[in-house]
């Protein structure tokens, strides 16, 4: 979904960069103040890991592909502030050593795969987890329908950015269908990559899983809870 | 506690590597939801060429060598230790700077007793 040089006029791409760099300065901020000790080195992963899987693209329909975009997945996994800040690292580093997504449409791309994403993919995560059961399953369930739907989310944030300074002469509301009909397929391959990643993470330490705190509650493991309950027994 | 931190972080790091160098030589050259849309509907003509077309690893793609598989591999091998890098830099300048604030109250701030 990284939207190239020329697709977007200059004055609306520079409007988007002044939101995108407002919203990477804000999720610093909050980032700072929010992140734990061992989700530093989590979050580092989680970007080398949506790196990865971004180049994995998978076919959804005759002649089309798509690829996690992966908002969503970092903000479950580290949360909203560094999650949008782990896509955010990954949108530059293709920018500027892969030529993938153009310099000029950097804050576009931010604005949508990282802020939209990620905000918008966990507040859908958030409503979703108090309609389910709190456990692992329910996590996953609602970490995989978050995704998808952050997915057509950021298509529609294009369809925005395309009726305030499209170059293209397409009508908007063509676009709209275009986009939110092929993301609604490409949501679903989101979907599924991120319910295995978050699942896979829940099995060896859901610990770490920022979207499930709430989960282990009553299982603090730091040495010296594990001593006083030792005392205890 | 902290070695098994390790672990995990090594754990994820190779499984990130071996999907960028391995798996991503199975991955579909179509192009994706949103160039097809583009394509489709006269917006793609208006792409402009991008600055650092010309890049050693532009598309992906390693200026000099002629096998995709293997190209792919170096971009993906370069790509996640890079963002990896620049990652745990970030997220380890960001709590430092907590630190250095004295504000420690959030150290558990998700944890409900």
């Amino acid at each position: 979904m990284h939207i190239p040089d020329g697709f977007i006029n200059a004055p609306t791409s520079l409007a988007a960069g002044a939101v995108a760099a407002g919203g990477v300065g804000v999720s610093l901020r909050r980032a700072a103040q929010t992140l734990q000790e061992r989700q530093a080195p989590l979050a580092g992963l989680v970007a080398a890991y949506i790196f990865a899987v971004q180049m994995l693209n998978f076919p959804v329909a005759a002649g089309t592909s798509g690829h996690l975009l992966g908002g969503a997945l970092a903000a479950i996994l580290v949360g909203p502030w560094a999650g949008a800040l782990c896509v955010s690292v990954v949108l530059v580093v293709q920018a500027l050593l892969f030529a993938d997504g153009g310099l000029s449409a950097l804050g576009l791309n931010i604005v949508n795969m990282a802020l939209v994403t990620a905000w918008g993919g966990y507040a859908v995560f958030l409503l979703l987890r108090r309609a389910l059961a709190a456990t692992k399953t329910g996590v996953t369930i609602a970490a995989g329908v978050a995704a998808g739907i952050s997915v057509v989310l950021a298509s529609i944030a294009f369809v925005v950015e395309y009726a305030i300074g499209g170059t293209g002469g397409a009508p908007v509301g063509t676009v709209l269908a275009a986009m939110v009909g092929v993301h609604t397929l490409i949501g679903i391959g989101e979907g599924i990559i991120t319910a295995l990643t978050v699942a896979a993470v829940l099995a060896v330490r859901p610990d770490l899983v920022y979207g499930a705190a709430d989960l282990k509650a009553p299982l603090v493991l730091d040495a010296a809870t594990r001593e006083a309950a030792g005392k205890v027994r | 506690m902290r070695s098994n931190l390790r672990l995990f972080l090594l754990g994820g790091l190779l499984v990130a590597l071996g999907l960028a160098m391995l798996v991503s030589g199975f991955a579909s050259s179509a192009p994706d939801g949103l160039n097809k849309v583009a394509e489709d509907h006269g917006i793609a003509a208006s792409a402009k060429e991008h600055l650092f077309e010309n890049g050693p690893l532009a598309g992906y793609a390693v200026k000099g060598v002629g096998n995709d598989r293997v190209s792919r591999a170096i971009s993906g091998l370069v790509g996640v230790l890079v963002t990896f890098g620049i990652g745990l830099t970030l997220f380890a300048l960001l709590r430092a700077m907590r630190s250095g604030s004295g504000n420690r109250k959030g150290a558990a701030p998700t944890r409900a007793p």
